[in-house]
């Protein structure tokens, strides 16, 4: 199975206050991901996941800079394209599914209109055949009466229609890589099982290539084949998803995996200490070891480097690579 | 078995609006008699979708709106007949906490105003006992007194949490709404928060009315759970026997909407279909009958009456 995408080494810089502040959003951030494969980006809020998304698709905001690294989809190095060469990526080989749908359509153009665009503008299609198109695409996310549905305009739709224009829009190109940012968060719990179940029957017939960016854990469970766990970004974990449910390496992800409440379990929720940091003033050493309930002295002064183990996951702790040194 | 702190009967929200182009008038019929009650020391979860009437249920209950029918009994008294006096009483006993913490702090104030506020309102304290009390209760929920000078921006999610927490117990508390109280915090600030409210509760013999639509974490912290649909209690259980057996086609369908909290864990069938209809266009019948994968043919004619569901609890549905 050849790799669809393939980021390594990924560093992007903010550069605030003239370029004096410098904030590691991504700091070498390793993954890949093969077709018809499901990535889960999980973190909390400033963990970084957003940030890698947005250097994958060059869309990031003037203050950031990819300072290092390549991002290889299909063979092609993303970060030595020009904004013009992506532009004729994005919405074709490459779409974004954003958390709000509502920011993500035009409340002044009919559906039709915002659905036909990629077609329109990268397949060249008019006439009988977009429109043939558009019915097509909509009837593929499950919008009844496409016919006429689709003359309508996005306040005309509740959240979770508009959430399925979103992303008959990201398969308008036939893409090979959709990246989904929280896509469900605004979405009611019935509405987002729906919504996770559909993408899951697209992913099964079109073989695109997934990544999820969440902070929800039981997304993960039901979604992802394999996970990177993000903390202050850089990746602390990577592994099958089976592996990191059984047999989490980093003590994060424990702390993660403890936190969050089991349905119909009423066991007391281990808590983490302390909050998220801030990336403009990162603890030295490991970034988690302020926190971390299995610190070692050298923690606080050394950072731990990517251990890779023999299938593909990888960890970034010095409980992981003395465990290793030990065997 | 104690009294009830607070105890709702056929508590009715009806909103009159105006639908299409011509004015015809219409009503939403937010919250259609709704009966529970909340012992102390008790946490009732409240859960279901975005407009089930969960968030209107809270604000009748904090008076902010007037209910149409139907009365609110606080400690066996009906607050309908309240005086003035009795009347402020309640509404210091009555708190809240909100979803997102960054809007319900206002930005200009220092922590200690945020807290001492209700304390200005409803007590005759003077400044250095008033100032104690805050200490007090920042203590309480894990704060250092000493961030009663700091402003609101100086703390993240999960402080801020705790300071609007603070504040809802200032004034000796014996009921707080938490409307969705978790649901803007990050994964590892959560626990946190909802250990921190459960302690609370232990050690103050505070009630909670939890209100979510997060399966697992309503389940986790309530010791009775009452599921909500288009205005309705359709289901109210003790926390475990609901999570055990789901009766209610709706609550089972909550439950198989559930997120796995393991990947081998077996996918739900899809049990569910279409969305939440409009409170306007009211399905005649059981509301749910429309989605109901279960529908009888009586359905879209009866309403259900509300029974006893076999291992306590109530339920609506004409299969029981």
């Amino acid at each position: 199975m050849s790799a669809v995408l393939e980021v390594s080494d990924l560093q992007t810089h903010f550069f605030t206050f003239g370029g004096t502040r410098v904030v590691k959003a991504v700091d070498h951030v390793s993954f890949s991901l093969a077709e018809g494969e499901t990535l889960g980006l999980v973190g909390e809020s400033g963990s970084g996941k957003t940030t890698t998304c947005l250097s994958i698709v060059g869309l990031l905001p003037r203050a950031g800079r990819i300072v290092g690294g390549r991002v290889l989809f299909e063979g092609e190095d993303l970060t030595r394209k020009s904004q013009r060469e992506l532009r004729r990526i994005r919405g074709r080989r490459i779409a974004v599914i954003l958390q709000d749908p509502m920011a993500s359509l035009n409340p002044l153009f009919t559906i039709f209109r915002q659905v036909a665009e990629p077609a329109f503008f990268h397949q060249q299609l008019r006439g009988r055949t977009l429109r043939d198109r558009v019915q097509h695409l909509l009837r593929a996310v499950r919008i009844p009466s496409p016919e006429w549905r689709m003359r309508e305009y996005p306040h005309q739709m509740s959240g979770g229609m508009r959430q399925r224009i979103v992303g008959a829009i990201a398969l308008a190109g036939g893409p090979r890589l959709v990246i989904a940012d929280e896509p469900t968060t605004n979405l009611d719990v019935t509405i987002q099982a729906q919504y996770l179940d559909l993408l899951k029957d697209i992913q099964r017939e079109s073989g695109v290539a997934l990544i999820f960016v969440t902070h929800n854990l039981g997304i993960v469970a039901k979604m992802c084949d394999r996970v990177a766990v993000m903390y202050a970004g850089t990746i602390v974990e990577q592994a099958a998803v089976r592996e990191l449910f059984n047999a989490p390496r980093h003590p994060y992800t424990r702390a993660l995996l403890g936190a969050v409440p089991k349905l119909g379990s009423k066991d007391p929720l281990a808590s983490i200490a302390g909050q998220p940091p801030n990336l403009a003033s990162l603890p030295a050493g490991c970034s988690f070891h302020p926190r971390c309930p299995e610190v070692l002295p050298r923690c606080a002064s050394e950072t731990p480097r990517e251990i890779q183990d023999d299938h593909g996951g990888s960890a970034r702790c010095w409980l992981v690579s003395d465990g290793i040194a030990r065997s | 078995m104690a009294s009830p702190v607070l105890e709702v009967h056929g508590l009715t929200k009806h909103f009159a609006v105006r639908a299409g182009l011509f004015g015809n008038h219409a009503t939403v019929k937010a919250v259609d008699g709704v009966d529970f009650a909340i012992l102390p020391g008790e946490t009732l979860g409240l859960i279901g979708e975005s407009g089930c009437g969960k968030t209107t249920t809270s604000r009748l209950i904090l008076l902010q709106e007037t209910p149409t029918a139907g009365t609110i009994a606080f400690d066996g008294r009906d607050i309908g007949r309240f005086d003035g006096a009795e009347l402020m009483a309640y509404r210091r006993a009555v708190q809240v906490v909100f979803q997102d913490p960054f809007s319900s702090l206002s930005p200009r104030m220092r922590v200690h105003d945020i807290v001492a506020e209700p304390l200005e309102i409803h007590t005759r304290l003077d400044a250095p006992a008033i100032r104690r009390r805050v200490a007090e209760v920042l203590e309480l929920v894990g704060l250092s007194p000493d961030v009663g000078a700091l402003f609101p921006h100086e703390f993240s999610g999960g402080q801020r949490q705790r300071i609007a927490i603070a504040r809802a117990l200032v004034t000796e508390t014996r009921l707080i709404v938490l409307d969705e109280p978790v649901s803007a915090l990050d994964v590892s600030v959560r626990a946190q928060i909802m250990n921190q409210l459960e302690h609370l509760q232990r050690t103050l013999g505070v009630s909670y009315l939890f209100i979510g639509h997060d399966l697992a974490t309503v389940a986790h912290i309530s010791h009775r759970i009452a599921v909500m649909y288009l205005g309705r209690i359709v289901e109210m259980a003790e926390s475990e026997a609901l999570c055990a057996r789901p009766l209610h086609p709706y609550t089972r369908a909550l439950f198989a909407a559930a997120l796995p909290s393991h990947p081998d864990d077996p996918p739900a069938e899809r049990t569910i279909v279409g969305e939440v209809p409009s409170a306007l266009a009211m399905p005649s019948g059981c509301r749910f009958h429309p989605r109901c994968p279960l529908a009888m043919p009586v359905c879209s004619d009866v309403e259900p009456a509300v029974t006893v569901r076999d291992g306590g609890g109530e339920v609506a549905c004409h299969l029981y």
